[in-house]
């Protein structure tokens, strides 16, 4: 096998990656500096009000989204997060969680749009993505700890990076299947791309891209669970003390913290994707009660 | 008046480098050799023109490029070659900004399955092409209210489309269209999608709008029915060609060739043949000061049973029948000896001929046909009625057997070169 020469690819990353950390080490403190306020903010935000507060707000927010099943729900498997005495490190995990899948939606929406608008960025896009996808997501961990130590940080950026595709691919696929006959009837009125965007395949396209919202939630708290290996603080970290001490009790408890988030965010994502099958919710029964007054009106 | 859209050898091909097909089309090649080359040709060589106020139907089955044709009249699809005018400007060597405003001021669109907004109301739907124009909102809320209201949705804005029926969807597509304000409206197979009662309804509200609001409307179907029904002219399509231009009546008795021919085998011609198309001039008319002496000579000389009587302003008087009249000179009498006035029915020019036959049963007479004015234009005979429906019946795309040009206008008085035809002679 001597004939096939050794192509040196892992150690060109390394070099590529050592050169950044030389000559860009600016913009990844700029970096730095924003994710650990946005994520400290948000944790004190989480952690401020009293936990029994807190679980009222979350489970209004499921009653308001969803249904009252749901805020039930919500409020008894948080009170046994709070029993177990893992409520701060779930609402750490929360807060990298929101704070990663914001910046993911952020910068995958436009990119979806770009592709879906675009052959040419499509084709470019989507072998990224893959890429991005089945990287085993351990090994962003190396990189991302060599730019920004270790910390909140450098998790939120692997989380980033490995929960943005199917944002990126479901904003692309909500807005290719929006009715081409509907896209024609606002050109046919005159629109422009920028108000067929906004008026007709955005709205059309929104519970696709909820859809991939919810699956970039899922996979950020995945991903954020891994990140406690290099010190992003929450349920992750227990996990990771766990395993390093064979604590099977600490692990058992933050694993069912991991779940309950997973369930809660999970629901609340995919309700607000399809509004429309919730008919029993507050909002849902808020709408009804003024479409009525308005018809009522005329 | 200059014709609103007129369109000069319109060609659209479809594939890498289109123009090249249009070189070959003209060459001569056909539509095969194209698909062979990895070109569709869905549109060639069409040229037309739509006048305002004008419903003007392209007819075609599917695949004969019509949906095509109708994209090219609004810039939906751009033509690979030929040109078209909107209201004297070519519409093909516009900015696309100006072409945006063509499609806000003068053309909108009704589309097969409604293609409304369904995260929007009813109201917001139908006010969208004015959102777009860039209207505030309480005037296109309102102009919007007195479109559905025209199309008979009054008090749904509210509603979401999902909530409405097909042909209540439509109707918001097409108030969508009428708020918009434009004087051109494109439909594209527009009531295809509905079920045929509600089609009937909306052909008959079409119409009826169209009378009201003067828009000149360029309509698509693949139902020549509903062609022959709701078009002043219609255009046949066949694999992408334009193969006959003309009224109902011209294509139902001059089939351009036999795909027109075999095509309207299935009409019902009774429902689109009307008076005026098959009736015939009587050999002669009376005017109504003279007397029975003069009716007598003409009725001999025509050796015709019966002789219609018009005033001075060739409205008709009435109907004098051969005994009657032989009696008045016998008589000696000096005034006209009318038939009683329910022996004379007159019936307008576009009345189907379907609708006629009622009537004749119960007239030993022929039937008299007026223009819009109340004006003479000449008569239906029961022997005439029925070789028309005979004709109809077999479907038999030939023309019937009825003297002159159908849908001539034909002058009341003065042609005193009418041959006595058969028709005539048994009529007695």
């Amino acid at each position: 096998m001597n004939f096939i020469p050794r192509i040196p690819i892992g150690e060109w990353a390394e070099s590529g990656i050592d050169w950044l950390t030389d000559n860009v080490a600016g913009l990844f403190d700029v970096i730095s500096a924003i994710f650990n306020f946005l994520v400290g903010n948000l944790t004190y935000g989480l952690t401020a009000l009293e936990p029994l507060v807190m679980i009222v707000i979350l489970a209004l927010i499921a009653w308001v989204v969803r249904s009252w099943q749901l805020a039930i729900g919500t409020a008894i498997t948080f009170l046994i997060v709070l029993s177990m005495e893992q409520w701060v490190h779930m609402m750490e995990t929360m807060a990298l969680v929101l704070v990663a899948t914001v910046v993911a939606v952020v910068i995958a929406v436009p990119v979806g749009i770009l592709a879906a608008s675009n052959r040419a960025v499509s084709s470019v896009v989507r072998p990224i993505m893959d890429f991005m996808q089945t990287m085993p997501a351990f090994v962003y961990l190396i990189p991302a700890v060599t730019f920004f130590s270790i910390g909140v940080v450098p998790g939120m950026v692997a989380t980033i990076i490995f929960a943005l595709p199917p944002g990126v691919r479901m904003t692309e696929l909500g807005i290719r299947q929006v009715d081409g006959e509907t896209v024609e009837a606002g050109e046919a009125f005159g629109a422009s791309s920028w108000q067929i965007l906004r008026g007709i395949q955005l709205p059309l396209a929104v519970p696709t891209i909820m859809a991939g919202v919810n699956q970039v939630i899922m996979l950020a708290l995945s991903m954020g669970v891994i990140a406690g290996m290099i010190g992003a603080p929450g349920l992750g970290k227990e996990v990771v003390a766990a395993i390093s001490s064979l604590d099977l009790a600490l692990g058992v408890e933050a694993g069912l913290g991991v779940v309950i988030l997973a369930v809660y965010l999970d629901r609340i994502t995919a309700a607000l994707g399809d509004s429309a099958t919730y008919t029993k919710s507050a909002l849902a029964l808020v709408q009804k009660a003024r479409a009525r007054r308005a018809t009522g009106a005329l | 008046m200059p014709p609103v859209i007129s369109a000069e050898g319109l060609y659209k091909v479809f594939g890498r480098r289109p123009a090249r097909g249009v070189e070959a089309l003209r060459r001569g090649s056909t539509r095969d050799d194209l698909r062979e080359d990895g070109l569709t040709a869905a549109v060639i060589d069409a040229s037309f023109s739509v006048d305002p106020g004008e419903m003007f139907v392209v007819m075609g089955l599917s695949g004969s490029g019509k949906s095509t044709l109708i994209r090219m009249v609004n810039g939906l699809l751009p033509a690979t070659a030929g040109t078209l005018d909107i209201g004297g400007q070519n519409l093909f060597s516009m900015s696309p900004a100006k072409v945006r405003e063509v499609r806000r001021k003068r053309i909108s669109m009704v589309f097969q399955h409604f293609a409304l907004l369904p995260h929007r109301t009813v109201g917001e739907n139908a006010a969208y092409g004015l959102e777009i124009s860039g209207l505030n909102r309480s005037d296109r809320e309102q102009k919007a209210s007195t479109a559905l209201e025209m199309v008979g949705l009054k008090g749904w804005e509210g509603y979401k489309p999902s909530a409405l029926s097909g042909g209540m969807q439509q109707r918001v597509g097409l108030a969508r269209a009428l708020a918009a304000g434009t004087d051109i409206l494109l439909m594209d197979e527009a009531f295809s999608a509905l079920d045929p009662l509600i089609r009937r309804d909306m052909q008959d509200q079409l119409i009826e709008l169209q009378q009201r609001l003067e828009k000149t409307i360029l309509f698509i179907t693949h139902d020549l029915n509903e062609a022959m029904r709701i078009g002043d002219r219609i255009a046949m399509m066949r694999d992408g060609r334009i193969v006959q231009i003309g009224t109902s009546e011209e294509i139902l008795n001059e089939p351009a060739n036999d795909y027109v021919a075999k095509f309207i085998q299935d009409v019902d011609r009774s429902r689109v043949l009307t008076a005026s198309a098959i009736m015939e001039q009587p050999p002669e008319v009376l005017g109504s000061g003279q007397g029975p002496r003069t009716a007598h000579k003409l009725l001999r000389e025509t050796q015709n049973s019966w002789l219609v009587v018009l005033h001075r302003d060739h409205t008709p008087a009435g109907m004098l029948l051969e005994d009657d009249v032989a009696e008045a000179v016998q008589a000696g009498r000096s005034d006209l000896p009318w038939s009683p006035p329910h022996e004379m029915h007159v019936v307008r020019h576009d009345t189907p001929i379907a609708d006629l036959f009622a009537p004749s049963a119960q007239h030993r007479n022929p039937l008299v046909v007026v223009d819009d004015d109340g004006k003479f234009l000449g008569v239906v005979p029961r022997v005439t009625l029925l070789t028309a429906a005979g004709v109809a019946h077999e479907g038999s795309p030939s023309s019937p057997s009825s003297p002159g040009a159908p849908g001539d206008t034909v002058s009341a008085t003065g042609s005193s070169t009418v041959t006595i035809d058969q028709e005539g002679s048994e009529a007695r």
